[in-house]
């Protein structure tokens, strides 16, 4: 597999959100990505940019465009350092929130990309990985 | 600080949603919308989205709130415009959008909004206000 290239973003205030959001759709549109592949991306990565941003008190997103031989993906992955999870799998389930919103971000960022990756540890922080293929 | 303009069209109000807005341009919307349904006397509310090319939880979550608090305030809300990429992308992310009212596009939302308001302010005996039969 190669790294086509890489860049990572802060997500400090909710206009990084929206500056991620735009750079994720740039990056899909380069990749050769379909309409319907960009939404799915770009939704997923609002969800996790905005959990950074509530949940781990800011963060970063490092964007990879890959290439494994055959076709494009793009590999984003969230970074924080707050208080972390301390039950994965509720925190996976449709609805469930520790905060005010719909508890979606998570378990709809999963359905909305190919490989999901979560790893956090209660007070160091939360990384989720996300990849959606070509 | 950073608005989106709401119109008034007779007894409805019109937002053209045109820019990729963070949060808090989301949640100023909302407040602004519910004290204009009150001080226009407004019976509706219609959302045009066809410009944007992604809602994610946090947004389908503020369509929701206007939908319920205009309710309560007299007056039916209906999104209008919705990108087909993007009402794929909701459905997998786990938001159907319960209690919203939508239509293909500004006219046919008209449509609805007026229909709704003929059937609302008619009562027995009253021959100006028949509803339309389609």
């Amino acid at each position: 597999m190669s790294l086509l290239k890489t860049e990572t973003a802060p997500i400090r205030s909710d206009t990084d959100v929206v500056l991620v959001r735009q750079q994720v759709r740039a990056w899909a549109i380069e990749l050769g990505f379909g309409l319907v592949d960009q939404t799915k991306i770009v939704t997923a990565a609002s969800e996790l940019a905005r959990n950074v941003l509530i949940y781990g008190a800011g963060g970063t997103v490092r964007l990879e465009a890959l290439n494994d031989g055959t076709r494009k993906g793009l590999r984003l992955t969230f970074e924080d350092q707050g208080p972390g999870i301390s039950d994965l799998e509720l925190a996976m389930k449709d609805g469930y929130s520790t905060g005010t919103g719909l508890g979606l971000g998570l378990s709809g960022a999963k359905r909305l990309s190919n490989e999901f990756e979560l790893r956090s540890v209660p007070g160091v922080g939360t990384r989720v990985m996300i990849t959606r293929w070509k | 600080m950073e608005r989106i303009p709401i119109l008034k069209m007779g007894e409805f109000l019109l937002v053209t949603i045109q820019v990729d807005m963070h949060d808090r341009l989301a949640m100023t919307l909302q407040e602004d919308l519910t004290e204009r349904i009150v001080s226009a006397r407004a019976h509706g509310v219609l959302i045009d989205i066809s410009s944007l090319d992604v809602v994610d939880s946090f947004i389908g979550r503020m369509l929701g709130h206007i939908a319920a608090m205009s309710r309560i305030l007299d007056a039916e809300t209906v999104v209008v415009g919705m990108r087909p990429a993007v009402a794929i992308t909701l459905v997998e992310l786990g938001l159907a959008l319960p209690g919203i009212r939508t239509a293909l596009n500004v006219e046919k939302g008209m449509d609805l909004l007026r229909r709704a308001q003929e059937q609302d302010s008619w009562e027995p005996g009253d021959s100006r206000h028949v509803p339309a039969q389609d």
